[in-house]
């Protein structure tokens, strides 16, 4: 493995001229070689951190058959197209960009690179060598949701989020939709606090919720900072993105896995084998992608059945987070009965009601 | 809103305020000396990753704060080094040293990722700390009460001491200290060290009391308020007090004012009013002063004394 920062990339690019670099693999004995672009450092323990531990899956599972590079801390915009184009030219065949914001970037590159196949997370743009991929993290929500119906005193959840996309605001749905069919009168309230990664804004936002009477914390944003806020006052936290019990043994109900390496694994053997083709791929805990960490000492054991219930029910396909009768904001029915398709969920920009923001 | 609520909220308010306040008491006494420190973020990266690592190792945050405060002057020395020994340009040499700590923080900081400590919270007994109305004045973690004690203390030494004098001498007009004999230099170590211990004690409150973990650019940008702060304070240490304490309210009332559900204001313009205040505030300092600044005259102006 190699490992670059963004600046010796740029810094390496200057010299690039002068080396043989391209055409490394022209031989056929020579591994896959898979690069990794991160929005974060991977010490940021929640979504940078979690898609690192993709790529650990497999360097296990291939070991010599690929050789991997990671550039982390990559910021969205021109910066980011840069070391997606430089990644391309040292002649890597797989490229995985991790964050939303690289859309467009891997687009333009993958573009001008028609032998590389390019993989974008989170987006919807594809062409013949790109693909992109995401995961159902609703699913996981409708778990906590389900587990917060039960265990919450005030039936008040507070939920940080991030920027109001359709992706977070599914997650903060499925979580409140889950609690109601526990709680009927359950609320969940939302404090956006415009950031991914801020651990001290997000402890404040947390400490907010808390004196607005929320007992019960979800977030989705990335660091454990209000997992703290709440073992301080102990009170109980959902981790986001991997295991995050070890910030608040006490808090932390459960956390939702992000299995990045299933998809990654499956990619990079249709690689090898020559099977791979530009797909649009949106897996769930049906195919282990997502995963709840191991439930808290304190959940009893009916609210632990009950959660299981529903991972089990999602899992084989009987239950449907977004199912009706699904009512909105202000009472009005969205949906008598069936559920939401994919394509509502990918447009989803309004609240169920209990929500309040 | 009840009782219990506001004094939350002020609680967090001096929470959110007391590092930005200590790092840009340091940064005043730099800028004092005619010295623009940019490197505030980078130092108190470095104060947070040593403070939490000493404290996780030794159990003992007070020795943590005392290693993260000899961290960041160590760095600061650095730059010292750069701009005042070589006469390196201080903006530039100020970026790097920001962007040497982002990358330095990270690299020590890989064995303490995922790892955390007890909060260093209140010296008080319980029955004050916990109390629900008494913890508004003993609820907090020492570094606070620290904080408030220095603002005095750099108060007294600029106004009321011959050291502060000088200091200020060599600031506003550095050839006329170095004629009468006082080592420009030598003073502008010293206040470069001050700044880097003060950054470091207000990185490390981040990693102990306000978030006790270690995770990459935990700070998040709060060493670039704290440069605002002394420009939004015309270089004075009570104004330094008020404008912390404002800077804090805005930044955490945004999210209290969302969490209630009020929506008078675009949040976005909360967030965005530290700033604005700042630029306000420029503005009418050079309005009252017709047309010069509250800035020390040889701010950022390296110093060669000849011969």
């Amino acid at each position: 493995m190699k490992l670059f920062t963004r600046r010796s990339i740029l810094k390496s690019a200057a010299t690039a001229s002068t080396l043989p670099l391209l055409g490394q693999s022209a031989f056929a004995a020579d591994p896959l070689k898979v690069a990794f672009v991160y929005l974060g450092p991977i010490g940021d323990h929640g979504w940078t951190y979690a898609h690192e531990q993709g790529r650990q899956d497999a360097i296990k599972k291939f070991g010599d058959a690929i050789s991997t590079t990671i550039v982390e801390n990559v910021n969205e915009g021109p910066d980011s197209e840069r070391v997606i184009r430089r990644l391309s030219e040292e002649g890597n065949d797989l490229i995985f960009t991790t964050s939303f914001g690289y859309m467009n970037p891997t687009l333009k590159v993958a573009k001008r690179f028609k032998d590389v196949k390019f993989e974008h997370a989170t987006g919807y743009q594809r062409v013949a060598n790109m693909s992109s991929y995401n995961l159902r993290f609703h699913e996981g929500r409708a778990v906590c949701g389900t587990i917060a119906g039960h265990m919450s005193k005030s039936g008040t959840a507070g939920y940080i989020a991030s920027f109001p996309i359709p992706e977070v605001v599914m997650g903060i749905n499925a979580f409140t939709l889950a609690a109601r069919r526990i709680n009927p009168d359950f609320v969940t309230k939302v404090l956006w606090v415009s950031t991914w990664y801020d651990p001290a804004k997000e402890a404040d936002a947390a400490k907010a919720l808390i004196d607005q009477g929320a007992d019960v914390m979800a977030q989705h944003t990335d660091s454990p900072a209000a997992l703290q806020a709440c073992e301080q006052r102990n009170l109980m936290a959902f981790g986001q993105g991997w295991d995050m019990s070890s910030f608040a043994p006490n808090a932390h109900l459960t956390a939702i896995m992000n299995k990045w390496g299933v998809y990654y694994n499956d990619r990079i053997q249709k690689a090898l084998d020559n099977k791979w083709e530009s797909t649009d791929t949106w897996w769930g805990m049906k195919e282990n992608a997502i995963e709840m960490s191991p439930y808290n000492d304190s959940i009893p054991a009916d609210v632990r059945a009950a959660a299981d219930a529903i991972k089990d029910g999602i899992t084989n396909g009987s239950v449907n987070p977004f199912s009706g009768p699904i009512k909105d904001q202000s009472g009005a029915e969205r949906l008598a009965e069936g559920a939401l398709t994919d394509g509502d969920l990918h447009k989803m920009d309004w609240y169920v009601e209990g929500v309040q923001s | 809103m009840t009782t219990t609520i506001l004094i939350s909220i002020i609680m967090t308010v001096v929470g959110a305020s007391t590092p930005i306040l200590l790092a840009a008491l340091g940064e005043l006494v730099v800028e004092k000396s005619g010295v623009l420190n940019l490197g505030l973020e980078g130092m108190m990266l470095i104060g947070a990753v040593v403070g939490f690592a000493v404290t996780s190792i030794t159990g003992q945050p007070l020795l943590g704060i005392i290693a993260a405060a000899l961290a960041a002057t160590a760095s600061s020395l650095l730059f010292g080094y750069l701009t005042l020994t070589l006469t390196a340009n201080q903006v530039a040499t100020g970026l790097a040293l920001t962007i040497f700590g982002i990358g330095l923080s990270s690299l020590m900081g890989e064995p303490y990722v995922g790892k955390t400590v007890e909060v260093f919270g209140s010296w008080f007994p319980d029955s004050l700390a916990e109390h629900p109305f008494l913890r508004i004045i003993f609820g907090y973690s020492p570094i606070v009460y620290f904080s408030l004690i220095m603002i005095l203390v750099v108060s007294y030494f600029l106004k009321k001491t011959r050291a502060g004098l000088i200091l200020r001498a060599v600031g506003e007009s550095d050839l006329s200290a170095h004629s009468i004999g006082y080592s420009v230099i030598g003073v502008r170590y010293a206040a470069v060290a001050f700044g880097g211990a003060m950054a470091g004690i207000a990185g490390c409150y981040y990693s102990l009391v306000l978030t006790p973990l270690w995770s990459e650019e935990l700070t998040a940008g709060r060493g670039w308020i704290a440069l605002a702060l002394v420009v939004f304070a015309a270089w004075r240490p009570s104004r330094l007090l008020l404008g912390a304490y404002l800077f804090g309210a805005v930044m955490t009332l945004e999210l209290h004012a969302k969490a209630a559900g009020f929506s008078f204001i675009a949040p976005e313009l909360l967030a965005a009013m530290p700033y604005l205040a700042t630029i306000a505030v420029l503005a009418l300092i050079s309005l009252h002063r017709s047309g010069g600044t509250a800035a020390p005259a040889c701010l950022t102006k390296p110093f060669k004394p000849t011969a």
